[in-house]
């Protein structure tokens, strides 16, 4: 029982953690808007959902004879998504690739997108209530 | 939790800012400032960002402040025979603050501190939306 409630929310809460892990990329980009040679990246989303769905989650390993997960850089979100550069529109004379119209239009996207799913959620909730409490 | 590294990365960056800024008071400030402790004029300086991995986050970037360079170009010499500091020619070597440069440095400044400001603000708002799931 308590599988089929996870696996009932399972998607949703998939999408809002990438949502907060994309919204977190964009704020660096943001701040390092004056940063000489920083490049611009961002997620793409529909294969970062695609891909965190079909794998289930990483496991710690406890023991030598244990399966390595995958390390933490850089270039990967914690769960393998990996991080692209964005095009270059208008290049800086620093080497800087930041865009802050692009950047801000996707952060006000991505923020409103993320309180969707916060929305949707929370009406699965509702509904999960509703089916415990027989319509009481 | 990715959303509290968003104040992590903001917070670094308004420090960055904050740091600019400052440096760019101490510009404007000194413009006339004839000798100083070295015993020559004033030289205009500037901060160099660095991105950085910042704390707690897997992904996200934060910023910090290099070092602070000081402008190496020449002294601009002014003729004042009177004035103490001037070599046997009479000249006087007075900072080489370009005005201009600092007051576009300073509106920089200010608005990369305001955006970040607000992105710091949605990812407040985004975080007490999440709080509300289930009620």
């Amino acid at each position: 029982m308590l599988g089929k409630l996870d696996e009932h929310l399972r998607f949703n809460e998939t999408a809002l953690k990438l949502r907060s892990q994309r919204q977190e990329v964009l704020s660096s980009n943001i701040a390092n808007a004056d940063t000489p040679n920083y490049k611009a990246r961002d997620i793409d989303f529909a294969s970062a959902l695609k891909g965190a769905l079909g794998g289930g989650q990483p496991m710690a390993t406890t023991a030598p004879k244990h399966f390595p997960v995958p390390q933490l850089s850089a270039g990967v979100l914690p769960d393998g998504t990996p991080l692209q550069y964005r095009g270059i529109v208008q290049g800086a004379v620093d080497g800087n690739t930041v865009d802050m119209d692009v950047e801000r239009n996707q952060f006000a996207d991505n923020a409103l997108r993320y309180e969707a799913g916060i929305t949707l959620i929370n009406s699965q909730i509702k509904g999960l209530m509703a089916a415990i409490q027989g319509g009481q | 939790m990715s959303l509290f590294s968003i104040f992590n990365v903001s917070g670094s960056a308004m420090s960055a800012q904050a740091q600019r800024l400052n440096v760019v008071a101490s510009n404007l400030a000194n413009a006339d400032s004839a000798t100083s402790a070295s015993g020559e004029a004033y030289r205009a300086k500037q901060v160099v960002f660095e991105a950085t991995p910042a704390q707690g986050g897997g992904a996200s970037t934060g910023v910090k402040v290099r070092q602070v360079v000081e402008d190496p170009s020449p002294l601009k010499q002014v003729y004042d025979p009177k004035h103490p500091m001037a070599d046997e020619n009479g000249y006087v070597g007075m900072p080489n603050v370009n005005v201009v440069d600092e007051m576009v440095n300073m509106l920089s400044a200010s608005r990369s501190y305001q955006t970040n400001v607000e992105t710091m603000n949605a990812a407040k708002s985004l975080l007490l939306k999440t709080l509300t799931i289930g009620q």
